[in-house]
This record gives structure tokens, sequence and C-alpha cells, in this order.
């Protein structure tokens, strides 16, 4: 599964794109909780910004289903126009 | 029918406009620009775009057929900018043609409101004091949600 993070997320993690090793279907709240056990920093920066999550290129509640072949994405609530 | 662009060049206003206004059927052409505006207090010398390649060009095209689905629309075209914007640049622009001039207004309206909620863009400000990622509005929240309980 690719994991890709924009804008402040990505500088502040110091990361545009990983990639998890995942078989088993789970969901973005757990993807989450593993992205956040990578090291304090990671935690938080996740905990302390306002997460908006899409897979497959739509907006998606942290409930949601993902699996291994999808692209699940984490950004900041979004500035444009 | 629907046109969205991403891009980094400018648009030409004068192009846009007589794309929009080529049908007969469509008494209407309402357009909006929205430009790179100065910041209270400091100086801004740029801004920066970022965009979700794919997923955002998805999310203008929705968009834009929620508004079809809404109104008997002609003719929308997005195109919004990304990458360096210097003060006073265009960064979006919204044009819709319809019948008449009452659905190309609301409509026009909704697409900037939905844009700026729901299209994957972030804003950077570079000012003299430093550089710093826009904070989402409630007001632009508020904007777009009056649509979901409203038709018109």
């Amino acid at each position: 599964m690719k994991v890709l993070f924009f804008a402040l997320l990505r500088e502040r993690l110091g990361c545009a794109e990983l990639v998890l090793e995942q078989n088993e279907p789970t969901t973005v709240a757990k993807v989450l909780e593993q992205l956040k056990s990578r090291s304090q920093e990671w935690r938080n920066t996740l905990d302390n910004q306002e997460l908006l999550a899409a897979v497959n290129q739509s907006f998606v509640d942290f409930d949601a289903t993902v699996q291994k072949g999808d692209e699940l994405a984490f950004f900041p609530p979004v500035t444009g126009g | 029918m629907i046109r969205v662009a991403v891009q980094e060049h400018n648009f030409n206003m004068a192009e846009l406009y007589h794309e929009l206004s080529q049908s007969p059927a469509n008494g209407a052409v309402v357009t909006f620009t929205g430009l790179v505006r100065e910041v209270v207090d400091t100086e801004l010398t740029h801004l920066t775009l970022e965009h979700y390649p794919g997923m955002t060009e998805r999310a203008l095209n929705d968009i834009g057929q929620q508004a079809m689905a809404r109104w008997p629309l002609g003719k929308i075209i997005i195109i919004h900018r990304i990458g360096i914007l210097g003060l006073n640049e265009n960064i979006v622009f919204v044009g819709v043609a319809s019948g008449h001039r009452k659905q190309a207004f609301a409509a026009a309206e909704f697409l900037m409101d939905y844009l700026k909620t729901r299209a994957p863009f972030w804003k950077k400000e570079h000012t003299s004091a430093g550089t710093s990622w826009v904070a989402a509005k409630d007001s632009d929240q508020t904007a777009a949600s009056r649509w979901q309980s409203s038709k018109e």
C-alpha cells in the first residue's frame, strides 16, 4: 500500500510517500496508528494536526477500509481557491 | 460539458470567455477570478500552491458534475493554477454558461464554495517574516454547507 502526505504534513514528517506491507484489509484509522508508532516525532505531528484522508483519490472517513494495492493519502484541510 | 485544468501558466480571460459564449442556447455567462491578495500586517512576496495530482482534477470534475446536476447549465470551466504565484496574479477561474443568469450566478458561487472546501490544494504564504501554510477558514466551511440545505 502506498501512503502519501501533502503540504504541512509532508514538510513536518519529512516524507512525501512511503510503502507499507499490508496483506490483510485494514482501516484508515489503524494505518494512522501504525504511522504514529514509527517515532515520537511522527506521533506528535499526526496528533497535532487536523487530518483529512483519501483512498484511491476519493475522500474517506477514518473507519474506511484500505487494502493491499490501495493509495492512501493524508493531508491538512484544503486551502485552494 | 465540464472542462477542468490544473496548470502553472496563467489563463487567458478572453479565450475562456470566448469558449463559454459559443452556444446560442446560453444567454448568460458568469465568470469568477480569484487573485493573490496582500496579507494584513506583513509583506507578502508570493504564494506557493500545492495539489494532489490526479485527485485534484478528479475532485474538480466531481464538483462540476454536482453543479450540472443542480442547475441546467451549458458549460463549466474550472482552472486552478499551481506553483509560485506573485502578488496580484490569477489563482483560480470559474466560468459558467447557461440559459439564464440566475442559474449561472448560483452555479459559479456553488463551484467556488465547493472548490475551496473539497478540492485538494494547499497555499503557502511567503512573506518578509518567513513562510507559513494558510489555515483553513471556518467561514469557507459555512459557505459550502449552506448548499446542502438548499437547492437555490
